[in-house]
């Protein structure tokens, strides 16, 4: 086919037209987002915070690990949570009930948050209120374990959930998503005696069969509440952050 | 569903691209896809059609050259291709291995249709009709 027209005549190639002109770019498609990516980067770094984007299908427990986390931290870190949701102020609401500061992004239809978002949520939601500052800021984005992975928000660290119920295979199905992650938090491991196709061998195996070996945490919420590991990890993060912005 | 969010922002930089080139139109846009962009090459296709009515790039034809995922496994010293989902040495089974080509998302190129020089009469540009 002639690359110049497309017309369907064999061996037809056009002279390139004189008034035609080829631009070579090899520039990223997703510059813009990531230049606001680095700019929300550079704020959060001159405010010493820490920022985690949390990512993991819907419902497998983020906004309720979000819940024992500020629980967890009360009275030893400021946390500030923004949330990502198509629709409802359910989950901000849900974290304000507990005392948490919390803003709410909805996407419309968006399946993900992107760095804009983060940036126009940044100048209505301010890292520091009412005199104290914010250690950590958490965005929980929008449940979906496809989109989010594709765009950077200005965050530190990618933290993917993958919960007991949803199968041991995630991140083999999911390549692109547990590639970004700095750390798997396998969710609702309190069900795991009840589970008879989720084995924490296979989830392990299943990354590195996609070259991966990110650390791996449990968290139990629920009858046997235990976010220890989970805790230690964000404090060591932390303290390894302040470290890095502070040279 | 993520793909018309990138080729709105493709279509973006395309624009401007063409608005600094002072060009007429954009007659078609290259870009480099890899499989562990996220990326799914059909599917930005499709946006592409949506997304692209507008100025500059209404009948802009776009071009994706998809790579393969290549990896190199430094305990043997080999390079080859996989798939997205099996990231390991093929050779020897080794999973430490460094990805070198699949997550590329790139503008590549962008051709550009520019107004032919004014010459003070109709400027009716010569169709030549191809079957």
């Amino acid at each position: 086919m002639c690359e110049t027209c497309g017309c369907s005549i064999p061996d037809h190639n056009h002279p390139a037209a004189p008034d035609s002109e080829t631009v070579e770019v090899l520039k990223g498609l997703m510059d813009s987002n990531d230049h606001a990516a680095a700019h929300n980067r550079a704020h959060f770094d001159r405010a010493g915070v820490l920022t985690i984007n949390l990512m993991s299908s819907p419902g497998a427990g983020k906004t309720r690990l979000l819940e024992e986390t500020a629980k967890a931290l009360s009275g030893r870190l400021g946390i500030a949570v923004i949330e990502g949701d198509l629709e409802t102020e359910n989950d901000a609401n849900r974290l304000r009930a507990g005392g948490v500061r919390a803003h709410q992004i909805t996407t419309g239809s968006a399946c993900h948050l992107d760095a804009h978002m983060v940036h126009q949520a940044l100048h209505e939601f301010p890292l520091e209120h009412d005199g104290r500052g914010t250690d950590i800021l958490f965005i929980e984005n929008v449940g979906n374990l496809v989109c989010p992975a594709a765009f950077d928000l200005g965050q530190h660290l990618n933290v993917v959930l993958l919960s007991t119920t949803e199968g041991d295979d995630k991140p083999a199905k999911y390549p692109v998503m547990f590639r970004a992650a700095d750390l798997v938090v396998i969710s609702k491991a309190d069900l795991l005696p009840l589970l008879d196709d989720f084995s924490l061998e296979r989830a392990q195996d299943a990354m590195h069969q996609i070259g991966l070996n990110t650390p791996v945490l449990q968290s139990a919420i629920g009858r046997q509440t235990d976010t220890g590991a989970w805790i230690a990890w964000l404090e060591q993060q932390l303290e390894q952050h302040r470290e890095r912005t502070a040279a | 569903m993520h793909e018309l969010s990138v080729c709105q922002a493709l279509l973006q930089q395309v624009r401007e691209i063409a608005r600094s080139h002072q060009a007429e139109a954009v007659d078609a846009v290259t870009v480099r896809i890899g499989p562990l962009s996220g990326v799914v090459p059909d599917l930005l296709r499709h946006a592409f059609e949506v997304a692209r009515a507008g100025s500059y790039t209404g009948a802009a034809r776009l071009n994706i050259e998809e790579l393969p995922v290549r990896v190199h496994c430094p305990k043997c010293r080999s390079e080859a291709e996989t798939a997205p989902n099996r990231i390991l040495c093929p050779e020897c089974g080794n999973w430490r291995v460094q990805v070198v080509s699949g997550e590329e998302l790139l503008l590549a190129r962008v051709e550009l249709r520019h107004r032919p020089e004014e010459t003070g009469r109709s400027t009716q540009p010569d169709e030549v009709q191809h079957v």
